[in-house]
């Protein structure tokens, strides 16, 4: 077990400058995700630390040792990559003991790591096989354990369910983190999918174009995103984006929309807006904290918004609703049965209390 | 796809096929079948009118001739040079292929400059190559023969592997360098077992090309060491030819490509459909 410190990491692949300083610590034991948009520098990072990409500027230490120059063998990591990185040549067993017989372990202790490893992950009777014959989640376990019998300090990850179907990379992601809890290994976890994120992290390391947009525990970046980008990529559906202006309202502070109508803010956000009247604002609110008004009077800080029900999703649990709010499609998640047909008006409680106001020059959450 | 949808319609379709498929066999087999019945034909049977189809019985006379004036060390000669060249040219280019295939040796443009090294037509280095060779004392050595096939290989062979270790998925060779192996430990655990049939490939037809080379054998060689090829032409005379010989010749020196292709078939078909995916 190891904890990882980086500092200054500068990555360069000829013009593309793909790592722009990144400083970040993952902590011994813990669970890390780096997540963002295609291109946004995850394998890099990933791979850098790796150490199969060499880095252009600052440290990255492993266990407190510094390993920029060390080799990718002598940094005591284990790694599992998209495609499974299986050899179609050897069995499974073979596949599993790969790492060991390159390391020298005696045949003996491999057979005792092998066999465990097969037995946490169910795939002991698969051993003699060869990787052809294996299903993608079948062979997903494989790989995993050849990561595990290593006994490595450090796991990486780079998208190892990407190319499953939904309903194993449910399964499989259910897997990795039990695994997490009985090995108790450090491991960073690269993908693009929020899901995976916010259920799997302890920590997310949110990157965009080569820079940390945001890092910390999933919901402290669900709930309080320092930027409009985070705000919009954690959660699904995605978060609604309303262009309105922030205008002053008795001794309050108001959401006046495109279309007119205002939204009176809560006397907590008032305070903190204080000076910055009368200005271009993005209003952010989450399809979960829009519900339908039932009643006359409306809570402190919920505003009423009079819509028609534009396109309407259900799923069974939860309805979808897209609706036109302030001159934009606006998604709402209500109850199975709390809208009625396509086109009907609904008056909609919009929660205040949680919504973000972002500055649109600079993207940062007010 | 033309075959499932040939299965269906079942018999007479296919019986046509193997009746096809037998003709042209025997066609393309006939001229291998009357090499080898000359061979153990007699001197009457070989000139006679109508051609006999197959000899009364089998004369192994003609290769007794060819063991007991040592004409079969020419065979012999050409396993050296063909074998230890080929060798040579495999370990060698294989290596240079890695190294323009995974490190970008060179760019793009050093991969072309060697293969087109290859498309130079051996007739129009052949006499220079002699003069040099006559300047070092190569001419009619083991050397100057195995370097000639060497240097002449190299770049198919480095073309050809170049393309199976493109082909080979990069995460491979990472994961086993995370997991504890050096590059070296790479290649031999992981690029080579990989390319298998790429290598086995390209290591016959490196040897075939060896082995039939007749133009830079027959000019850098004498007497010592002179490959089947050329002295297959000794037997070609100005009043006549020695039927016998050439046929008996010609079967022995078929008979190692024919060895070797068979056992490497498996190796041959794939080794050349992945090149050919790969374009
Ligand atoms: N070998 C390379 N040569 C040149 N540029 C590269 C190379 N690898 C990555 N890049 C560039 O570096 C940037 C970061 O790439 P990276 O693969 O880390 O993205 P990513 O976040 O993993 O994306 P994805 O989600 O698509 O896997 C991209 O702009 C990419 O084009
Ligand atoms: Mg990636």
């Amino acid at each position: 077990m190891a904890d990882v410190r980086i500092a200054g990491l500068q990555k360069y692949y000829g013009a593309v400058h793909a790592l722009k300083g990144i400083d970040l610590h993952v902590g011994e034991g813990e669970f890390a995700i780096f997540v963002g948009p295609s291109g946004c520098g995850k394998s890099t990072l990933l791979r850098t630390i790796a150490g199969l990409e060499q880095l252009d500027g600052g440290t990255i230490a492993i266990g407190g040792q510094i390993v920029n120059d060390m080799r990718p063998r002598d940094r005591n990591i284990a790694m599992v990559f998209q495609n499974y990185a299986l050899y179609p040549y050897l069995t499974v067993y073979d596949n599993v003991a790969f790492g060991l017989r390159a390391r020298k372990v005696v045949e003996p202790e491999i057979k005792r790591r092998v066999d465990e490893a097969a037995a946490m992950l169910g795939i002991g009777p698969l051993l003699q096989r060869y990787p052809r014959q294996l299903s993608g989640g079948q062979r997903q376990r494989v790989a995993i354990g050849r990561a595990i019998v290593r006994q490595a300090q450090l796991f990486l990850f780079d998208e190892p369910l990407s190319n499953l179907d939904a309903k194993l990379r449910d399964e499989m992601r259910g897997e990795i983190k039990r695994l997490h809890r009985e090995i108790a290994t450090t491991m960073i976890y690269v993908t693009h999918d929020q899901v995976e994120a916010m259920t799997l992290a302890d920590k997310i390391v949110l990157l965009r174009d080569g820079r940390i947009e945001q890092l910390g525990a999933p919901l402290d970046l669900f709930e309080r995103p320092a930027t409009g980008f985070v705000a919009g990529f954690l959660g699904s559906p995605s978060i609604n984006l309303i262009p309105a202006r922030l205008v002053a309202r008795g001794n309050g502070a108001a959401i006046a929309l495109a279309t007119g109508e205002t939204l009176a803010l809560p006397p907590g956000r008032t305070e903190a807006l204080a000076g910055k009247a009368e200005r271009q604002v993005i209003l952010g609110i989450r399809p979960q904290h829009i519900s339908r008004a039932i009643g006359g009077k409306m809570p402190s800080g919920v505003a009423r918004v009079s819509a028609k029900a534009d396109l309407i999703q259900p799923t069974g649990t939860r309805t979808f609703v897209t609706s036109h709010v302030g001159g934009v499609a606006v998604t709402v998640e209500l109850g199975a049965h709390d809208v009625g047909a396509q086109g009907s008006a609904v008056d909609y409680a919009v929660d205040l209390n949680r919504s973000i106001l972002i500055d649109p020059e600079t993207d940062k959450v007010l | 796809m033309s075959f499932g949808y040939s299965r269906r319609r079942g018999g007479g379709r296919l019986l046509l096929r193997y009746v096809l498929a037998s003709a042209v066999t025997v066609i393309f087999l006939f001229p291998v079948y009357w090499l080898f019945m000359i061979s153990f034909k007699t001197a009457d049977e070989i000139y006679h009118v109508p051609p006999v189809w197959y000899p009364s019985q089998l004369q192994l006379g003609s290769y007794l001739v060819l063991f007991r004036d040592g004409d079969v060390l020419a065979i012999l000669n050409s396993f050296i040079v063909a074998g230890v060249s080929s060798l040579l040219a495999m370990i060698f280019g294989t290596f240079c292929a890695y190294s323009l295939a995974r490190f970008r040796t060179g760019g793009e443009h050093l991969a072309m400059w060697i293969i087109s090294q290859r498309m130079i037509p051996p007739i129009a280095i052949v006499f220079p190559i002699f003069l040099i060779y006559v300047h070092f004392g190569w001419v009619d050595t083991y050397f100057g023969l195995i370097l000639l096939y060497t240097a002449f290989n190299l770049p198919y062979v480095i073309w050809m592997m170049r393309g199976y270790i493109a082909d080979i998925p990069l995460e491979l060779e990472e994961s086993a360098l995370v997991d504890g192996c050096t590059r070296w430990q790479t290649l031999w655990k992981v690029v080579f077992p990989m390319a298998r049939s790429g290598l086995m490939a390209t290591a016959v037809f490196t040897f075939v090309f060896a082995w039939n080379d007749f133009i830079f054998a027959l000019i850098l060689t004498r007497t010592e060491v002179i490959t089947f090829p050329v002295q297959l032409t000794h037997y070609f005379g100005g009043q006549s030819n020695f039927w016998s010989k050439i046929a008996a010749m010609s079967v022995l020196g078929t008979l190692p490509i024919f060895v070797a292709v068979t056992i490497m078939q498996r190796y041959l078909v794939r080794g050349i459909s992945l090149g050919a995916v790969k374009g």
